[in-house]
């Protein structure tokens, strides 16, 4: 992102004078917007509706849910990188919880954390041998990261109580199934993505 | 959704998943965790309580009453009018078949699990 700072000198002629000053400066701080803003936003965009999508399917239990969004995570760490991933990630949590209005709730208390776990999980699982581990390991791991962020908060924050302890065999089990088929969703969609793209020969890695 | 999309490293992936899961279960569902303390008095059973409530409960003795707590999946005697205070000092007990013994006032606190193991004062 730039920041252009466009017309905000002051014209300060006749220093002396201070008729001067009373003309308003034109003073604008533009925030040029790059392509790769545009793209962060876009995809940004497109893992809120997985969110939107994902409050429509009701849970056995709450705080068990597919994750949707982070498929959107995942393809865009595997084309673009961390840094873009992590953009992602991180404003869909944040535009998410102004959007569903739980913006400094406990709610959104548990899925920063659970994100910001789950990007420093997979700054590292980016760095595994891509010819043996694919998005689905990525998935997996980022998923085991998520729920350990988000009863870290529960437990620290929310319910200090050791009787959580019970329900982690649940989360996990959760976290193992809908990692996996979020990474075999993300790694179907590159695939589908690819063999169209074949042509133009555009290949991002 | 195919199976080429998994490679090697991903089965491997998944089977440490699988096995941190199985894991947990078993650590965490295997009844380890106390459920409930039995307080005696005088040698008979005065209360069973669940651990699932925090709460104070007054156990009359010979010497007084002695105070036990449960809070947090955890109890405790957090007062006894017995001479040495070694049951108060013992702190919390959390796991099965812990127990806290205040002989003076002949009350105890021990906490069961599901199924009911051998300890080391009964086996």
């Amino acid at each position: 992102m730039r920041i252009e700072n466009s017309g905000s000198e002051v014209e300060d002629r006749g220093s002396s004078s201070g008729l001067t000053s009373l003309h308003a400066p034109r003073s604008s701080l533009l925030l040029k917007a790059t392509a790769e803003d545009h793209h962060v936003a876009r995809m940004a965009a497109v893992a809120l509706g997985l969110t939107l999508l994902e409050g429509a399917i009701p849970s056995p239990l709450p705080g068990v849910k597919p994750g949707l969004a982070n498929i959107v995570t995942l393809i865009v760490l595997a084309r673009y990188g961390w840094r873009t991933a992590a953009w992602v990630s991180l404003l869909r949590v944040f535009a998410g919880s102004l959007l569903f209005g739980n913006f400094l709730t406990p709610g959104f208390f548990l899925s920063l954390s659970g994100a910001l776990l789950s990007l420093l999980v997979l700054a590292l699982a980016q760095h595994l041998p891509a010819r043996w581990f694919g998005p689905v390991s990525h998935s997996i791991y980022a998923a085991f990261a998520h729920i350990a962020g988000q009863m870290a908060v529960v437990y620290l924050w929310l319910i200090p109580h050791a009787g959580i302890a019970y329900l982690i065999p649940i989360f996990a089990a959760a976290a193992l199934v809908f990692g996996t088929v979020n990474g075999l969703l993300a790694a179907r969609f590159m695939d589908n993505a690819e063999s169209e793209n074949n042509s133009a020969s555009e290949k991002h890695t | 959704m195919g199976l080429q999309h998994i490679r090697i490293g991903d089965w491997l992936t998944l089977m440490l998943g699988s096995v941190c899961v199985v894991l947990l279960i078993l650590k965490l569902w295997s009844g380890e965790l106390a459920d409930k303390a039995v307080i005696r008095s005088g040698g008979k059973v005065f209360r069973e309580v669940s651990l699932a409530r925090n709460q104070k409960i007054e156990v009359p003795g010979p010497l007084g009453i002695s105070v036990i707590a449960v809070e947090n999946r955890k109890a405790r005697i957090a007062s006894d009018p017995g001479p040495r205070q070694y049951c108060v000092r013992q702190g919390w007990l959390q796991q099965a078949g812990e127990i806290a013994l205040c002989l003076p006032n002949q009350v105890s606190v021990e906490l069961v699990g599901s199924h009911k193991r051998y300890d080391s004062l009964n086996y």
